[in-house]
């Protein structure tokens, strides 16, 4: 019946047409990301045949287990920080008016299009032990010698922060702008003080903003590379520099891959699970 | 709604901070390039042009930069009108396979780098694409194309597609129906989207550490080699014309979509 429905003959067209529009891009993607990944994953699993030693090293030797730990604390503790800053940043940017939530979006959005190189270079300069926060710290007689801020953990915690907070505060923003004012002012209405009303209207509308950020920055903190590559000093090898290592250094392409699989299954694993609460091209749009 | 006066001062000056914290590692940047001695002292000591005189005089910059500029407009060129195109079946597909490409198109931004470098580092291996400007500049569509497509798909999304279909029925072929009506009100979208894919096309480092080398090797690569064995202070010049193209080239895209929004 429907092969005769001319109105089905050109939606199918249509769809034809689409589909051919679509087909050089998806082209790309597939020759540069699923074919790559897919070599990728067939090569964790070979070794002059199907092996499954690479995993069984990744789950049995120390380095390994201690860089995925170092890389999943340090994505909380990222995911955390940005959070407790980028909240109120974003509330501010809701709520002033005009020219000053311009400027406030402007501050956010620079640094997000200034190169990550650029932004761990000027932190290396701001924090390195003759540097701008240690001459300060000194100045103003809070420490007697410069404290070790950079080439460690907390050196890349603090670029890594730097770089993904505009993840935070993006999605945030565009989800507390969509937030009636009028409910807050009902809330006030009704009796209930400011962080009443905060607590109980404003937060909760704007918890689909918290997870897209959340997920954002945990995700790409777990694949961050040039940051810790050089703001860790050599000390914290997360899990991207496992993976360039091996190839690097040790030529291990195989254990390298297996490295990269196990953590791209956790990024999926991540978006999927988040996926069920927000659809993905939404959290992806905020960029 | 009033509030009392001492919270609000503690939530602005903390908004402040932080608004500080993302603001000054970009600032300052700008007076240690100008700086007069090897030492990353601040305020710098003395004042010289002697960081851009080591960029703008060292042949090995200047091809790097060359290279550079020569694959984001290599990248803008070919990912651009592949982005239109997509976003355009995007919008006006339907059904389950179109959503399913649509996310397939995002890949470049789910999926961790590193994982795509040494991924396409093993194929280009295969296919004779290590260290030539065609690899370079393929693999930057590929990460270019998400911020074209999500560019001009919300750009359609504010457009009504019925003008396209009076002017098919009015006996233009489709092609010319969209150069003709729909571009014109979504170039602001597209030129934003190029704008993106060329600032991230001059900004990507991490697969060019793995596929570029010998004559063709970007200016990040380069810089990063630089940063990793010491910091030269040359670092800071470039850095600073760095960061003053993106601001530039982000406010020419912010600008236009502005003044295309009714």
């Amino acid at each position: 019946m429907s092969a005769i429905d001319p109105s089905d003959r050109y939606r199918r067209r249509e769809q034809g047409l689409m589909l051919l529009l679509a087909s050089p891009a998806v082209i790309v993607i597939v020759a540069l990301v699923v074919l790559p990944v897919g070599w990728l994953m067939g090569q964790s699993f070979y070794d002059n045949g199907f092996t499954l030693e690479n995993y069984r090293r990744i789950f049995s030797e120390d380095i390994y287990w201690r860089s995925f730990m170092l890389t999943f604390r340090i994505a909380l503790m990222v995911t955390l920080l940005t959070l407790i800053l980028g909240y109120p940043v974003a509330y501010a940017a809701a709520h002033v008016r005009r020219p000053w939530d311009v400027l406030i979006l402007s501050f956010v959005i620079l640094p997000f299009w200034t190169s990550v190189l650029v932004r761990a270079y000027a932190w290396l300069v701001l924090l390195q032990r003759t540097g701008v926060a240690n001459q300060v710290l000194e100045r103003f007689g809070l420490i007697g010698e410069p404290l070790a801020l950079v080439h460690n953990e907390l050196g890349t915690v603090i670029a890594t922060v730097h770089i993904l907070l505009p993840f935070m505060v993006l999605p945030l923003y565009s989800t507390m702008q969509k937030i009636p004012r009028e409910l807050m002012l009902a809330g006030a209405s009704l009796g209930g003080g400011p962080l009443h009303s905060f607590l109980r209207i404003f937060l909760p509308l704007s918890l689909p903003g918290v997870i897209a950020g959340l997920t954002l920055v945990f995700v790409l903190t777990l694949g961050f590379y040039i940051t810790p590559e050089l703001l860790g000093g050599g000390r914290t090898i997360m899990i991207s520099m496992v993976v360039s290592r091996n190839v690097e250094l040790y030529n291990q392409w195989g254990a390298a891959s297996a490295v990269g699989v196990v953590l791209l299954v956790c990024v999926l694993a991540i978006f999927i699970a988040v996926g069920r609460i927000i659809p993905l091209d939404k959290m992806l749009g905020q960029k | 709604m009033k509030q009392p006066l001492l919270p609000r001062i503690m939530f602005g000056a903390f908004v402040a901070l932080v608004l500080i914290y993302l603001i000054l590692p970009l600032l300052i940047i700008v007076p240690m390039s100008f700086s007069g001695t090897r030492f990353l002292t601040f305020p710098p000591p003395s004042f010289s042009l002697r960081w851009y005189a080591e960029y703008f005089g060292n042949p090995n910059w200047m091809q790097a930069t060359r290279m550079s500029l020569m694959i984001g407009v290599l990248t803008v060129l070919i990912a651009t009108p592949l982005g239109v195109a997509a976003a355009y079946a995007i919008s006006n597909g339907t059904g389950r396979l179109m959503r399913v490409l649509h996310l397939m198109l995002m890949l470049p931004l789910i999926v961790p780098i590193i994982i795509i470098a040494i991924g396409i580092f093993f194929v280009y291996a295969r296919v004779g694409l290590i260290s030539t400007l065609t690899g370079l500049v393929l693999a930057n569509v590929m990460l270019g194309l998400p911020f074209v497509i999500t560019s001009v798909v919300a750009g359609l999304q504010s457009f009504d597609p019925t003008q396209e279909m009076v002017a098919r029925s009015l006996g233009m072929n489709r092609l010319r129906a969209f150069l003709a009506v729909t571009l014109p009100q979504i170039k602001a979208s597209v030129f934003a989207g190029g704008i993106f894919a060329f600032i991230s096309a001059i900004d990507e480092t991490i697969i060019a550490l793995f596929i570029s080398g010998g004559q063709y090797q970007p200016l990040t690569k380069r810089m990063f080699t630089a940063l990793r064995d010491e910091i030269d202070p040359t670092i800071a010049s470039i850095s600073t014309l760095l960061t003053a193209a993106s601001f530039l080239l982000v406010l020419l895209a912010m600008s236009g979509q502005k003044r295309s929004a009714p």
